[in-house]
């Protein structure tokens, strides 16, 4: 391609270049909303300290970045898993929502064993029911070749009206009325892990999710063969790889790691099902696990640093008197440009 | 006079030279074949005509008037027409809408006024077409005449047709040439580009051959003969003689295929009651112009097609069809048409050396990096490919990639080796390499069959020469005796039986 004697090769940058990205794209945002901020009133140098730097400085608030950064990374790591074997989960949402009711109702009826017992029980039973959610989806995609970006996502709003007929039905609060499920068990509930914050033991399941994507991608023979269908799948084919039924496999496996996200929501936080449970981490998700390379690595970094920010966000509302909606529009515009320079990262310019 | 006269186009892309001085003319009224095997520029010289290339030197001519086409555009203004064998058309519009595209004048669009226009269109020219009828649910030599009444519709005086009877039935092949017949009464110059002989001398007034980018005959097709456009076309002076030890027929058998046949959804057969028989230590080559089923038989052999009948025995064991795990098996090495197929480019190519052999480097589930890596640079080493194992394959070069797969496969020890387009679009380098490689797994005692559209490559390396012609082999020769007189004609379908 020829544009103004320059050529665009497809060739990835140096590797200098992609460990600057997150600082380019930092400077581009600022330069960016620093007119939205400077009409708000504020000053932008003070508000990227408040979104950046001002949430690592105090205790509670780094804890708060881990409490965030726990559903984010289980999406993330669902969602990373599902796209490098080409499987394009948009569904962690609904399955999310699955593994949260299964919580909810499982959480219900473990009163009587330990904790040893009942939270492990009620971890399975989100794994199994955010991979169920994501069986159908999984079985017409390989069975019948039904695209799966559609139907992950329609099984979304399914889930959140199942959620919704069960909160206003069954699970209804008999005593205030209010939609949501009865409380699960004390036994069932995540026990705190830091002193004085409010991370508790679904922070430990996420890291040990996010340790096994990044052995299973790198180090066996599942990961190679997953990675092999994602990159060219005919090839994949040719080389004797059993593409449906690995497929198969990776999609469940994505379903079932985004319920445990549903189950850490409802066991680590609110101790009940409500219908606000999650403001969209499966489709934060997403964002974590392209942000992140698809690599169990660039999850972690990437949801981190998502948590910094909304936990900023809440601060520099408060503390700089702009709309927390600012803040929001901050985080989007982050993203688009960080997406942008990463894409950017795959070109060199020459010459031509 | 001529309506078209092309004048020294020379085109090179890179090194290749496509086209070399050629000159071309074509009469009003003419139907024009262009002949040529695969590769010979007979697309390039098309796509020149129709300004979709841009030749080194040329003058062309149109309607006397000697002007350089820079684009379609100004092709289709000049009245010249292009009809490729992929349709450009909206499967989801109507006849009318299709051809109208882009040429109504109005904002508005008068359905029953477009209808009119196109019927009457149609008739004038003969042409039995609904114009309410949706492109999409035409057979496809009814699309095929849609276009054709596109480019009339656009005032076309001269229509290219690219491989135009390719993707048609018999019976929608003889209504093209009536329609086409018609139309060059009425003053139309026709330039068919094709590589089957029969139809050049059954339908064209005048015939042109190209080979290697150059016209090696250009006559009226009355007074030549499908024996000479065969030499022509195919044509080589020598044999090479330069070939190791025949292979010994008191070899045993190793790969078996029998009563091979592929249809299509429309029931044309790709592959037709295919036989034949590899011994050890043997290659056999099969010869034929691109398209006439060796893509199948390749797809079939290396397990990526299901054929409708027909088996498959490697060392008498039969080979299920459809399943590459079973080629693995069974120690079939297989070296792609398409390469970029044969490896996943995203991979290492530490990772792609072994990943046909995925049981022998885990342990329960689990890679042994260390293993991979020796065996990775061993078979760097022993293959000569210029990368380091951590390399992802799709930055290596064609050749390179090549000897990636050839050194995945034969690595193995392949009982049976099937060898498709082994060196197509690799460097001189890269190719006598892969030949010297195939031979010494011949040596070795490995069975190996050679599918290539280059016939040199073919009669270097075989010991045995099957000619495929319409999903059929149509003959057999022993390569120290090929008559390639005979050769041509059969790869051409100009005799029939062999």
């Amino acid at each position: 391609m020829m544009t103004l004697g320059l050529k665009f090769e497809r060739l990835p940058s140096p590797v200098w270049v992609r460990a600057a990205i997150p600082f380019v794209a930092i400077a581009i945002t600022f330069a960016l909303v620093s007119v939205l901020v400077i009409l708000a009133g504020a000053n932008p140098f003070a508000v990227a300290y408040e979104l950046l730097i001002d949430p690592l400085t105090k205790n509670s608030a780094r804890g708060d970045i881990l409490v965030m950064a726990t559903p984010l990374l289980l999406t993330g790591a669902a969602v990373a898993l599902a796209f490098a074997g080409g499987y394009y989960n948009i569904g962690a949402e609904g399955q999310l929502l699955a593994g949260a009711a299964a919580a909810a109702w499982v959480g219900q009826f473990v009163g009587d064993l330990s904790p040893w017992l009942a939270i492990p029980v009620m971890i399975t039973g989100g794994f199994i029911a955010g991979a169920l959610w994501a069986l159908i989806p999984a079985l017409l995609k390989v069975r019948l070749q039904v695209d799966e970006v559609v139907t992950t996502l329609l099984m979304n709003s399914i889930m959140g009206y199942i959620i919704s007929a069960l909160l206003n039905g069954p699970w209804r609060d008999p005593v205030s009325g209010w939609p949501q499920s009865p409380t699960i068990a004390l036994s069932a509930q995540f026990p705190q892990i830091i002193p004085r914050t409010r991370v508790h033991f679904g922070f430990i399941v996420a890291a040990v999710v996010v340790i096994a994507l990044w052995w299973i991608l790198t180090r066996t023979r599942f990961g190679l063969e997953l990675r092999a269908i994602g990159k060219n799948r005919d090839g994949a084919q040719f080389l004797g790889i059993r593409v449906e039924r690995t497929m198969l496999a990776v999609a469940l496996i994505s379903g079932g790691i985004a319920g445990l996200a549903g189950v850490s929501e409802v066991a680590g936080i609110h101790y009940y099902l409500i219908g606000s449970l999650s403001p969209g981490y499966g489709y934060t998700g997403i964002i974590v696990a392209t942000l992140g390379a698809l690599a169990a690595p660039g999850v972690v970094m990437a949801a981190l640093f998502l948590a910094l920010v909304s936990r900023g966000a809440l601060t520099a509302s408060r503390e700089l008197d702009i709309p927390i909606y600012l803040a929001d529009v901050i985080q989007a515009v982050l993203l688009l440009v960080m997406l942008a320079v990463l894409l950017l990262t795959r070109y060199r310019i020459r010459r031509a | 006079m001529n309506i078209v006269e092309m004048r020294g186009i020379t085109k090179r892309f890179g090194t290749l030279v496509a086209n070399d001085k050629v000159d071309i003319d074509l009469g009003r009224g003419e139907i024009h074949a262009l002949l040529g095997e695969n590769g010979a520029g007979k697309s390039t010289l098309m796509k020149i005509l129709y300004g979709l290339y841009q030749p080194d030197e040329v003058t062309i001519t149109i309607e006397g008037r000697t002007q350089p086409i820079r684009s379609p555009a100004e092709a289709i203004e000049r009245g010249v027409g292009f009809v490729s064998q992929h349709f450009s058309l909206v499967p989801t519009f109507t006849v009318a809408e299709n051809i109208l595209l882009g040429y109504e004048q109005q904002f508005r669009l008068d359905p029953a006024q477009m209808h009119t226009r196109v019927a009457q269109l149609a008739t004038d020219n003969g042409f039995n077409i609904d114009p309410s009828a949706i492109v999409g649910k035409l057979s496809v030599g009814q699309q095929q005449r849609v276009e054709i009444l596109k480019a009339i519709f656009r005032d076309c005086r001269v229509l290219i047709l690219d491989e135009p009877t390719a993707v048609l039935t018999p019976r929608d092949t003889q209504s093209l040439f009536e329609i086409l017949l018609k139309l060059c009464a009425q003053g139309l110059a026709v330039i068919i580009i094709t590589h089957k002989l029969e139809e050049a001398l059954q339908h064209s007034q005048r015939v042109t051959v190209l080979r290697h980018g150059k016209v090696v005959g250009s006559q009226e097709t009355s007074s030549t003969t499908s024996a000479e456009l065969a030499r022509l076309m195919v044509g080589r002076q020598t044999t090479p003689v330069q070939r190791p030890a025949n292979a010994n027929a008191s070899e045993p058998v190793v790969l078996e295929v029998s009563g091979l046949s592929v249809a299509d959804k429309r029931g044309v057969h790709a592959l037709n009651a295919v036989n034949f028989q590899v011994r050890a230590g043997e290659i056999v080559g099969i010869a034929g112009v691109a398209g006439n089923g060796q893509s199948e038989l390749v797809s079939v052999l290396t397990g990526m097609l299901q054929p409708q009948r027909g088996a498959m025995r490697v060392d008498g064991q039969a080979v299920a069809f459809g399943d590459p795990r079973a080629c693995t098996r069974h120690k079939i090495g297989r070296i792609p048409e398409d390469r970029l197929r044969g490896v996943i480019g995203d991979l290492s190519v530490a990772d792609n050396l072994m990943i046909e052999q995925l049981d022998q480097f885990t342990i329960v589930g689990h890679l042994q990096p260390h293993a991979i890596l020796e065996h990775a640079q061993r078979l760097i080493n022993d293959f000569q490919i210029k990368a380091a194992p951590n390399d992802p394959v799709r930055t290596l070069s064609g050749g390179n990639i090549q000897k990636v797969i050839l050194a995945r496969t034969l690595a193995q020890d392949p009982a049976v080796v099937i060898a498709a387009q082994p060196t197509r679009g690799v460097d001189i380098g890269a190719t006598e390499y892969v030949h010297q490689k195939l031979l010494e797994q011949k040596q070795r005692g490995a069975a190996i069959l050679l599918i290539s559209e280059d016939l040199d490559e073919i009669l270097l390396l075989s010991d045995r020469i099957l000619v495929m012609y319409n999903g059929r082999l149509v003959g057999e020769f022993d390569a120290a005796a090929v008559d390639l007189d005979r050769l041509s004609l059969l790869m051409t379908g100009a005799e029939k039986t062999g």
